[in-house]
C-alpha cells in the first residue's frame, strides 16, 4: 500500500515518456521517486557541476535552463523533463537549472531510467529525439514569435511619384492630366504640401452632373483637407484608415501630417491588389447589398477573411478593427433599411450603440449581439409614441442582425429591450443610479454599458451621455473604488504552481475559461484606469492601454505588457473559436502547443501586475 | 520502583532502542526525518485509537517516496462520527493489522529518525499510549512540529495554532488525499521542506535551532 506513490503515478502517467510505460513499470518508478522543493532563484544544478545520479521532472512551478551567459534556453513546467542530457552522455551539466518560481521537482534515478525507460523502445526514442531537438526547437520557436509580430507590418508599397497640380489649375486641365497619365486621382499641392485631392468620383458627382463648370478652379471640387499618413504606414493601417474615413486614397507625407512634404499616394486599388477579397471590398459589397440574406453571406465571407488573417499572422488588433468595421457597416445598412420599413422617419434624433465587446471593437467572432438605443428627449405628450417607434425599430434591427448571424443576446441586452431603449435623460438617470448604487448587478451593467460605441445616428447624443457619466462619477468618487474591487474579482488565473485554473465541473470541465479568467480582468482594468483619467472616448482595450502608457509613463512597462498580453489572448480566443466554431471562450489547455501555453501563461503575469497596481492605487486592501 | 516495568523488553524494542546508540548526525542534510500522521477514531488521546499510520522519509531535503510506511489498524473501539472524516470503516477492504503489530512495524521503520508531524503532540501521544498498552516506554525519537516551525518563521503571529489546511493553502500545497494518514504525511512533508527553506535562508540551520522552543527564540 503506497498512497503517495499512487498520486505520483497519477501525475506522471499523463506525460511522455511515462505514458509509454506499462502500469507496473511506471508504478515501480513512482514508488522510488524523490521529491524536492526549490525556492525561487534556487539552483538545481550549475554548469560544469558533475552529474547527479538522476534526472528531473517538474511537478509544480517552472525551472529555467540558462547558458553561461544567462540566456534562457528552455523553461520547463509541469511534466517537462530536464537534466537528462548529462545523464545519458555521462557528462557534466552544460546549463544552469534555476527555479524561476517556487517549484516542486521529482528526481528519478539513472537506475530507474535504465531499467524501465531505456529498455522501452518507444520511450527511449522519445527521450532521444526530445533531448536532441529541445534546444533547436526553442530557437526556431523564438524566431517565429519575432517574425510573426512583424509580418504585415512592413510598409505599404505606394506610388512614389504622385501626380499633382496647383490650386489655380482648372478642373478641365486637371482632368486632362489624369486622363493622360491614366490615373484615378490628382493631388492639389501648395508649397509641396498636399491640401486637397480630386478623384474620378468627384468628376462624376460634381462635374458630370453639371453642378460645377469645368472652367472653375480645382479648389471648388477638391476634397480638403486630405487624410495623410507617414511613409512607414503598414498595409493594415492604411486599410483601416480608408475604412474609417470612407475614402479611397491616402496621401503619404514625410512626417505623416499635412504640413510636410508630399511623398506619395496610396489608393485603395493598391491595397486591393495586395489583398484579394479584402475587407474594403466586403464593405463595398455590404453597401451594394440588396437584402439581408446577402448580408449574411458577406458576414460569412468576413469570417473566412478573418481566418486567413490569423493564418497570415496579421496583428490581431488590426483584424479586430477590420471585423468590427464590417460589423458596423452591416449594422448601419440594416438600420437604414429598418427605418424605411417603419414607414415613417424617426420622430427625433437617435443613436444606435454597440456595447460590451462590440463596443470595445474586440468582437471578432460571431457571438451574440449586445446593443442599445438612445433618443433625444421629447415633450411629455410625445413620449409614449416616441418610445413605441424606437422599440419597434430596434426590434426590427435586432431581428435582422439575427438573420445575418448575430444571435440574440440571451441576457436581452439589446435595443429592443425597453430597459435599453431610452431617451438621453432616462439614460442619464440610469447611469447615475448605477454609479450611486454600485451593487453587484449595477457594477456588472456598468462594465457592459460603459463600453459603448456609436454605430449609427447622432453623435451629439452620445457625447451628452458621456458627459453625464463623468459628472456622476465625479460626484461619487467612491464609485471608482467599487469598480476597482470589481476589476480584481478574477485574480491571475494560474495557481501558484503554474497550473491553469481550469473549470472544475460542468460542460467545460477541465477547460480553461479564457474570457472570464484572463481577458475580462484586463478589460476591466483598462476601463477602470481610463475612466479614472476622465476619458470616455476610447473603448478598445489595447487603445486604452496605449493611452495609459502616454498618461502614466511611470507605469509604461506594465501597460505595454498588458497590451501584448491582451493581443495574445484575443488571438487565442479567436483562433480557438474559429477552430471549434464556437465563442472560443473555453480552451482545452492540453491542446495548446508548448509555446502557446507559455504565451498564455505570460499573459497572466500582466493580469497580476495590473491588478497589483489597481489594488495600490485605489487602496483596495482595506475594502477586500 | 520498577515492578511495573518489565525486566526484559521484547526484541523489537531492544532493536529500536539500539538505533539510538549510533553516533548522531548534526548536519540537517544528513538527518533522516520521518514525517508521519495518524488517523484516529477521535481526538481523545485516552479513549480513541489509531486507525492508520502514514509515514514518509526525508533525507538531504528530498522526500523519499520509497522510504515509506502505511498501515491500517483493526479496531475494537470504533467511533462512527469520525468515519465521515477519514473514510475508514471498521470492517473495510484494506488489509489491517493488530495495533501491536502496527506499532512494531512503526518502530522498526522509524528507527532513530527525527519525527515530524503537524501538531505532533497529538500523534506522539497516540503512539505513546499504544506503547503504554503494550507496557513499553515512550518513543525515544526527537520530534519536530510543523505548527511550531511555522511560528518560528514569524510569517503570521496573529495566532498560535494553524491547521494543516490553512498552512497548505498559504503555501500553495495541493490537498490531495487529505485525511488519509499517508496523504497528510505527504502534505506535511512538503510543508516541512518549505518551512526548512524559509528558516534555512543562510544555510546554517541546525537541528538544535529547530528543536528549540520558538518562544525562547523570541526572547533572544
Amino acid at each position: 500500500m503506497n498512497t503517495i506513490a499512487e498520486r505520483i503515478y497519477d501525475f506522471l502517467k499523463d506525460f511522455p515518456p511515462f505514458n509509454m510505460l506499462d502500469r507496473n513499470q511506471l508504478f515501480s518508478i513512482s514508488e522510488a521517486v524523490e521529491v524536492g522543493y526549490f525556492e525561487k532563484d534556487q539552483a538545481l544544478f550549475k554548469i560544469d557541476q558533475p552529474i547527479e545520479n538522476h534526472f528531473y521532472v517538474v511537478k509544480n512551478g517552472a525551472i529555467g535552463l540558462y547558458t553561461d551567459q544567462g540566456i534562457i534556453v528552455d523553461e520547463c513546467d509541469e511534466g517537462d523533463i530536464f537534466g537528462l542530457r548529462a545523464l545519458l552522455r555521462k557528462d557534466n551539466y552544460i546549463l544552469d537549472a534555476i527555479a524561476i518560481e517556487e517549484s516542486i521537482v521529482y528526481s528519478i534515478s539513472s537506475e530507474l531510467l535504465e531499467e524501465y525507460i531505456t529498455t522501452n523502445s518507444e520511450a527511449s526514442r522519445f527521450l532521444m529525439t526530445s533531448f536532441i531537438s529541445n534546444t533547436k526547437q526553442l530557437e526556431s520557436d523564438t524566431s517565429t514569435i519575432v517574425s510573426s509580430e512583424f509580418t504585415n507590418l512592413q510598409s505599404v508599397d505606394y506610388s512614389k511619384n504622385p501626380v499633382t497640380c496647383t490650386i489655380d489649375t482648372t478642373i478641365q486641365s486637371a482632368a486632362q492630366t489624369m486622363t493622360d497619365k491614366r490615373i484615378g486621382s490628382i493631388i492639389i499641392e501648395k508649397d509641396a504640401k498636399p491640401i486637397g485631392i480630386i478623384t474620378d468620383k468627384d468628376l462624376r458627382i460634381k462635374i458630370a452632373t453639371g453642378r460645377f463648370s469645368i472652367s472653375e478652379s480645382v479648389s471648388k471640387i477638391m476634397s480638403s483637407p486630405v487624410i495623410t499618413y507617414p511613409e512607414s504606414t503598414t498595409v493594415a493601417e492604411a486599410q483601416i484608415a480608408m475604412l474609417k474615413h470612407q475614402i479611397t486614397h491616402l496621401c503619404i507625407t514625410e512626417d505623416g501630417t499635412a504640413n510636410s512634404k508630399l511623398t506619395g499616394i496610396l489608393s485603395e486599388h493598391d491595397i486591393i491588389v495586395l489583398r484579394e477579397n479584402s475587407a474594403s471590398s466586403l464593405v463595398k459589397e455590404i453597401k451594394r447589398s440588396k437584402d439581408i440574406l446577402q448580408l449574411r453571406e458577406i458576414r460569412a465571407q468576413a469570417e473566412k477573411l478573418l481566418k486567413r488573417y490569423l493564418e497570415q499572422d496579421l496583428p490581431i488588433e488590426f483584424a479586430a478593427k477590420l471585423i468590427s468595421t464590417i460589423n458596423d457597416v452591416i449594422t448601419q445598412k440594416i438600420i437604414d433599411s429598418a427605418i424605411i420599413q417603419q414607414g415613417t422617419n424617426p420622430p427625433t434624433e437617435f443613436a444606435w450603440l454597440a456595447i460590451g465587446s462590440q463596443g470595445r471593437q474586440e468582437q471578432l467572432l460571431m457571438t451574440d449581439q449586445d446593443n442599445a438605443l438612445v433618443y433625444e428627449d421629447v415633450s411629455d405628450d410625445k413620449k409614449e409614441a416616441t418610445k413605441t417607434y424606437f422599440l419597434n425599430l430596434a426590434k426590427q434591427i435586432n431581428k435582422d442582425l439575427e438573420t445575418v448571424g448575430f444571435e440574440l443576446c440571451p441576457a436581452d441586452m439589446m435595443g429592443s429591450n425597453p430597459k435599453w431603449c431610452l431617451s438621453v435623460s432616462e439614460w442619464n438617470l440610469q447611469f447615475n443610479r448605477w454609479i450611486t448604487m454600485p451593487d453587484q448587478d449595477n457594477l456588472m451593467l456598468c462594465t457592459i454599458f460603459f463600453d459603448y460605441e456609436h454605430v449609427y445616428g447622432s453623435k451629439t447624443l452620445i457625447e451628452k451621455l458621456s458627459q453625464s457619466i463623468f459628472k456622476s462619477i465625479e460626484n461619487h468618487d467612491i464609485f471608482l473604488t467599487y469598480l476597482g474591487r470589481n476589476a480584481l474579482q478574477n485574480p491571475p488565473p494560474l495557481s501558484f504552481f503554474r497550473q491553469f485554473l481550469v473549470e472544475e465541473s460542468g460542460e467545460h470541465k477541465n477547460q480553461f475559461d479564457i474570457k472570464a479568467r484572463s481577458m475580462m480582468p484586463l478589460v476591466d482594468a483598462a476601463r477602470l484606469l481610463i475612466l479614472s483619467h476622465n476619458i470616455k472616448s476610447i473603448n478598445n482595450t489595447v487603445e486604452r492601454f496605449k493611452k495609459l502608457v502616454e498618461l502614466e509613463p511611470q507605469n509604461k512597462d506594465i501597460y505595454l505588457f498588458c497590451i501584448e498580453a491582451y493581443k495574445d489572448l484575443l488571438w487565442f480566443r479567436t483562433e480557438q473559436g474559429l477552430h471549434n466554431s464556437d465563442s472560443g471562450r473555453f480552451i482545452d489547455v492540453q491542446s495548446l502547443s508548448k509555446l502557446n501555453r507559455l504565451k498564455l501563461k505570460r499573459s497572466f503575469k500582466a493580469v497580476k501586475l495590473v491588478q497589483e497596481l489597481i489594488q495600490t492605487r485605489f487602496k483596495l486592501s482595506q475594502l477586500m | 520502583m520498577n515492578w511495573f516495568k518489565r525486566k526484559t523488553y521484547p526484541e523489537f524494542w531492544q532493536n529500536y532502542v539500539a538505533n539510538f546508540k549510533e553516533s548522531k548526525h548534526h548536519k540537517l542534510k544528513d538527518i533522516r526525518f520521518i514525517v508521519f500522521d495518524t488517523e484516529t477514531t477521535g481526538l481523545n488521546t485516552k479513549e480513541d485509537r489509531i486507525l492508520s499510520i502514514g509515514c514518509v522519509g526525508i533525507e538531504n531535503f528530498k522526500i523519499k517516496i520509497a522510504d515509506q510506511l502505511e498501515c491500517y489498524v483493526m479496531q475494537e473501539h470504533f467511533n462512527a462520527d469520525t468515519v465521515k472524516i477519514h473514510g475508514l470503516l471498521k470492517e473495510g477492504t484494506l488489509s489491517k493489522l493488530e495495533e501491536e503489530e502496527a506499532i512494531i512495524q512503526f518502530l522498526d521503520f522509524v528507527k532513530n529518525a527525527v519525527l515530524v508531524a503537524h501538531h505532533a503532540a497529538f500523534d506522539v501521544t497516540m503512539i505513546n499510549n499504544a506503547l503504554k498498552r503494550m507496557q513499553l516506554p515512550k518513543l525515544k525519537n526527537k520530534v519536530l512540529d510543523t505548527g511550531h516551525l511555522f511560528q518560528k518563521t514569524k510569517l503570521d503571529t496573529t495566532k498560535e495554532h494553524f491547521g494543516l489546511d490553512e498552512l497548505s493553502k498559504r503555501f500553495n500545497i495541493p490537498l490531495h488525499d487529505r485525511h488519509t494518514a499517508s496523504g497528510d504525511a505527504y502534505i506535511t512533508a512538503v510543508l516541512f521542506l518549505k518551512l526548512l527553506a524559509i528558516l534555512n535562508k543562510n544555510d546554517d540551520l541546525t537541528l538544535k535551532d529547530l528543536l528549540r522552543s520558538h518562544k525562547r527564540i523570541g526572547l533572544l
